[in-house]
């Protein structure tokens, strides 16, 4: 298990490139991150963004696709690049697991939720059908779904949506992976239902000690659930370090627009949102320079031609070593505090207690 | 599920029902006359209308029809005609029930007729049916799995060209050359398992069938095809993948399975509409099965039997579908039948 | 004003538009400010919807195909739309809000109740009665990927309504939709190009100047930003915000995201299981919610600035899922899943009451989060005793039925008193 020496993930230079007629798709570039085991890391950025196509190169489920891999993901001290199909397909479901985006889709629609979570423990176990699917009940029963031992005979498809997911976190823990990964795990659901999925897994995070990787496009989600935040885009980390940290005190313009363009519940009305101007960019040609600079309010801050022709490299700001952003301005905290941080709260910008008197 | 069954069936005789007076109406509809049709060139107006009498055409649609159905039911004598059957019995052709008509240029009854040529037909979809299906799904199950290799396009181009290569011309090859040519099979002649035994059916099927089997094989290559790299893509394969399932597992049990359910559908209909549509087959190989009985049918202006063939092909497809959908809630939980 | 970025170049085009539209709506929606229009008390209702049904039959499995039941999915739903401003539908999936959007469009045809649009029902009218209708609402998509046909150019989606209604000769049509690509913030000379080349948040543009094209009085909108991402999500905000000021449209706005639904209207329904459960302004339904259900829900919503100062509220835990909408819950539909239910709530429906000026909650037990009253407020207005049983001293009131809109006086909770305006 992971030590304080040596994190449970460690991830370098990872880039996934796929070779398409158009040209080489850049997918993910340079990604490099480090988890430790039983701390949550949430990823967030838009789609395209790349946060997805990692997770499936941690999961090494682009083998037997054209993807251009190159650099490290080591999982308990083993580089998952450099062992076998064979071996990564023994460490999948049991090491490493992974729940998707929309479980209606993600459970095969003709097999019982019973039978495909005890395939799961069956393949990396050699028990008997039976002894599979007692553990199959047990495991719906943890995950909260009532008359397990009936319900484990349902088709996915006689599950509400909240069910589904939560067979689909049975399914994936059922091995006590090391490390979760969990695409997009709420984005399917009701307000309501992710609130549960979020609980549950908070306490099977702590039961079972695993690392996750929550990857999503919603900040309210990462707020609740991580303890380090990734921000990606174009296939790039822009931002990365504790979650607190980048949440108020982001350095990166990016991560700033992500901020201003959500309304939240208690903001003020009479404003308008922020959006970010423009679309994500083609991962095909990428813009020189920073990725973000066509889209960036920011970049005539920097001196020079600098945001168009080179990239910023990821390094730490001005708050410390954990904190890494990747982007030219000198000066991103006094920017974000007298430009950003009153459009998009004004009430803890002014420094003061949060009132509701503007409100009412 | 029966009351499924039963709803379905009852809309199947309603729509038999339709078809049968739709295709009366056709024949109705034409220019030709029935009764000088048969009457021959030179005939006296008074014949014609002899001959329209006896015949019961100058009754009007809806009787005909009527008399149509009641003979389906209880059978019915050619001609109806009390007199005939006071004087001269054996003129008198008994149908029994169900009674589809008696064809005057045959001269027997339609059911005859078709109990005569229905073993042909059959013999020949099943036989063609079997080669395409094993070979067009081995085929393009084979060709997504090696999706982008030279095995994968050559089997594309191959069912391409198959597909593009009229029926006759494939059945005339194969005539010409592997049996009269090299002799690599007999002439084929129609042989049923009572005079040849299993041996001698299957041999003589096996020219004819190939020649159905190709055109369809190569549509079902290229349909498998899609359907087996449509479901790779689909999530839950890729959920299977993370669970690390073996390729083995996940490319028959996940991806497999739910891949082929489609061609359920399409090979119960494409069987069903095989049993009078393998008319080219039939009639390059001289075979007398429905199709060719179908096409002088109608070259003669045989209603009857025209008439009894429709309804018994409808009745094949009505019944493909029905069964057909049984499969699918079979095959798949999420279908309720009801 | 606020800082205004490249994509908000379509204020431009949208003030010459405006000329042509100026009218009262126009008019009363900029007396409202630039940002998102207010509520304003006793402005003309553009809809009026009263005790609307649709259900839906459910067809038994043998012989004969008899209805053997019902999916109750909109069940007596009554609220108002101010001319120039928006209500937000807000609640579940399956909770019925998508369904009410359909009605109010005519997609459906409701099973019961009415749809008054400025003063004409529209529940039971006729499709040639709905021709003209369909040019004073229109609906805006969730989806911008299936909801416009690839195969037609983006000139001919958005110019087919004018075909259709021949409100212009065909000469003008291509001039009018390059007027309209412009106020959406599209460039005009892609007019003639193909769906697919546009990215999602293009498309929902794509989608808005379609629904524009005819000047409706109503847009409704389901769930326009849910399919988007997040920058792309306040770009389409804005639009619909700019639109609204600039062309008084009134907006159903339809939409699961509590947050947006707050920052774009003024006037909130929550919904559950087929009904309202509270109604309010801004302020009595996000600051001030009186039902349970809408103390979860918003709750439950994940909150960046909250987590991240660290003044989390405890999170509402609801058990379980939606019920079925065949055979809901007996009384109150929310009772198996709410934490103050006693057994009045099995045995009588709660009725829709007053509580504010603009404020209604349906709940035997109203109160603020934690505050909730021990003895149910409702059991005099039924006729009933507190645990729901009939009570033959008490006579029920008779002045229940629920009436879209709010009247003058309601029940003050605070001081136990009838309030007046």
């Amino acid at each position: 298990m992971g030590s304080a020496a040596a994190p449970l993930l460690s991830v370098r230079e990872l880039e996934v490139h796929f070779p398409t007629s158009d040209g080489l798709v850049k997918a993910v570039n340079g990604l490099t991150f480090d988890l430790e085991a039983g701390k949550t890391l949430g990823i967030v950025g838009e789609s395209g963004s790349g946060k997805s196509v990692s997770s499936m190169a941690i999961m090494g489920l682009h083998r037997g696709t054209n993807a251009k891999i190159s650099g490290e993901i080591v999982l308990d001290g083993v580089n998952l690049l450099d062992i076998s199909a064979e071996e990564m397909r023994k460490k999948r479901g049991r090491e490493v697991s992974m729940i998707f985006q929309d479980p209606l889709s993600a459970m095969h629609p003709y097999y019982t939720v019973g039978n495909q979570i005890a395939e799961a423990y069956r393949v990396h176990n050699d028990v008997s059908k039976k002894v599979a699917k007692q553990r199959a009940v047990e495991m719906l029963e943890r995950v909260g779904i009532p008359n397990p031992d009936k319900r484990v005979n349902d088709y996915p498809h006689q599950f509400s949506g909240g069910m589904r997911q939560r067979a689909m976190i049975a399914m994936g823990l059922i091995n006590d992976p090391n490390l979760l990964i969990a695409d997009e795990p709420t984005t399917a659901l009701d307000v309501t239902v992710q609130a549960q999925i979020l609980d549950l897994l908070q306490d099977l995070q702590r039961e079972f000690n695993s690392a996750v990787i929550i990857i999503t496009h919603d900040l309210g989600v990462v707020a609740e659930m991580a303890d380090d935040v990734l921000v990606m885009y174009a296939g790039r980390a822009v931002e990365h370090g504790p979650c607190k940290e980048i949440l108020t005190h982001p350095e990166m313009p990016y991560t700033w627009g992500l901020l201003s363009s959500v309304p939240d519940l208690t903001g003020d009305t009479e404003a308008r949102l922020i959006p970010i101007p423009g679309n994500p960019p083609s991962l095909l040609n990428p813009p020189p320079g920073c990725p973000f600079h066509p889209r960036c309010a920011h970049r005539d801050k920097v001196p020079g031609d600098l945001c168009r022709t080179e990239l910023p490299l990821l390094v730490p700001g001005q708050r410390g070593e954990t904190h890494t952003k990747r982007c030219h301005l000198p000066n991103p905290d006094a920017i974000y505090a007298t430009e950003v941080l009153p459009e998009i709260a004004p009430d803890l910008a002014a420094g003061a207690a949060p009132t509701r008197a503007e409100e009412l | 599920m029966l009351a499924y069954v039963i709803r379905r069936a009852v809309a199947g005789v309603i729509m038999l029902i339709v078809m049968s007076i739709v295709t009366f109406a056709l024949f109705f509809a034409s220019p030709i006359d029935q009764a000088s049709f048969i009457c021959g060139k030179n005939c006296s107006p008074a014949q014609k209308q002899q001959t329209a009498a006896a015949m019961g055409y100058d009754d009007s649609f809806i009787n005909q029809w009527w008399d149509f159905a009641e003979g389906v039911v209880k059978g019915r004598d050619y001609p109806d005609d009390p007199k005939l059957r006071e004087t001269a019995p054996e003129t008198i052709v008994h149908c029994e029930a169900p009674c589809m008509g008696y064809s005057r240029e045959r001269g027997d009854t339609v059911t005859n007729l078709i109990k005569d040529t229905f073993p042909v037909s059959f013999s020949l979809a099943v036989a063609a049916f079997i080669l395409w299906i094993a070979g067009g799904v081995l085929l393009g199950v084979t060709a997504a799995l090696k999706k982008g290799s030279i095995i994968d396009r050559g089997l594309v181009g191959l069912s391409l060209i198959a597909y593009a290569f009229p029926t006759f011309f494939v059945g005339l090859i194969l005539y010409k050359f592997v049996a009269i040519k090299w002799g690599l099979a007999d002439i084929p002649r129609y042989t049923s398992i009572a005079d040849g035994g299993v041996g001698g059916w299957l041999s003589s099927l096996a020219l004819p069938a190939i020649t159905l089997a190709v055109f369809f094989m190569a549509g079902y290559v290229r349909m498998t095809r899609s359907y087996v790299i449509e479901s790779f893509q689909e999530d839950y394969v890729r959920t299977a993948r993370s669970k690390g399932l073996p390729e083995r597992t996940v490319t028959f049990k996940h991806a497999l399975r739910a891949a082929l359910t489609p061609i359920v559908t399409m090979a119960g209909l494409d069987f069903a509409g095989l049993m009078g549509g393998a008319i080219i087959t039939e009639s390059v190989f001289n075979y007398p099965g429905m199709g060719k009985l179908a096409v002088r049918a109608s070259q003669d202006f045989d209603l009857p039997t025209t008439v009894g063939l429709v309804i018994l092909l409808a009745a094949f497809v009505i019944a493909a579908n029905i069964i057909v959908d049984l499969l699918y809630a079979v095959i798949d939980p999420r279908v309720r039948l009801g | 004003m606020k800082d205004e970025m490249s994509d908000e170049s379509a204020n431009a085009g949208m003030v010459g538009m405006a000329h042509e539209m100026a009218d009262d709506r126009a008019l009363a929606a900029r007396a409202a400010g630039h940002g998102a229009a207010v509520a304003m008390p006793g402005a003309k209702p553009i809809l009026e919807v009263d005790r609307l049904r649709m259900y839906f039959p459910v067809k038994s499995p043998g012989l004969f195909r008899r209805t053997v039941g019902q999916v109750q999915a909109v069940d007596g739903v009554s609220f108002q739309v101010a001319e120039a401003t928006s209500l937000g539908l807000v609640g579940e999936s399956g909770c019925g809000k998508s369904t009410t959007g359909r009605l109010i469009t005519r997609l459906y045809k409701p099973t019961g109740g009415a749809i008054r649009f400025e003063g004409q029902d529209i529940a039971d009218a006729k499709p040639a009665e709905l021709k003209p209708l369909r040019r004073e609402i229109q609906m805006i998509f969730q989806d911008p990927y299936t909801s416009l046909n690839p195969r037609q150019t983006v000139g001919s989606i958005v110019g087919a309504p004018l075909a259709i209604h021949k409100v212009l000769p065909k000469d003008k049509i291509l001039p009018r939709v390059q007027e309209l690509l412009e106020i959406v913030g599209l460039n005009p000379e892609h007019y003639n190009r193909y769906p697919h080349e546009f990215s999602g948040g293009q498309r929902q543009r794509i989608g808005i100047a379609r629904a524009l094209t005819l000047q409706p009085k109503l847009l409704v909108a389901d769930e326009p930003v849910s399919a988007l991402d997040v920058s792309i999500q306040a770009q389409v905000i804005n639009l619909l915000q700019d639109i609204q000021n600039e062309f008084g449209v009134a907006f159903l706005f339809i939409a699961h995201d509590l947050a947006i639904v707050r920052h774009f209207c003024p006037e909130i329904a929550v919904m559950y299981l087929g009904k309202i459960v509270e109604i309010g302004d801004r302020d009595s339904i996000y600051s001030n919610a009186h039902h349970p259900y809408t103390q979860a829900l918003l709750s439950a919503v994940p909150d960046v600035k909250q987590a991240a100062s660290g003044s989390r509220i405890e999170r509402i835990r609801l058990q379980g899922d939606v019920p079925s909408p065949i055979e809901p819950p007996s009384g109150c539909r929310f009772r198996t899943r709410c934490p103050i239910a006693q057994e009045i709530c099995a045995r009588h429906e709660p009725p829709l009451l007053q509580i504010g000026k603009r404020h209604k909650v349906a709940c035997h037990f109203p109160g603020r989060l934690g505050q909730a009253p021990r003895e149910p407020l409702t059991a005099g207005l039924l006729g009933v005793d507190s645990e729901g049983r009939p009570d033959p001293g008490a006579s029920p009131s008779t002045d229940l039925v629920e009436q879209p809109g709010y009247a003058d006086t309601w029940f003050d909770l605070d001081n136990k008193s009838i309030g007046r305006a």
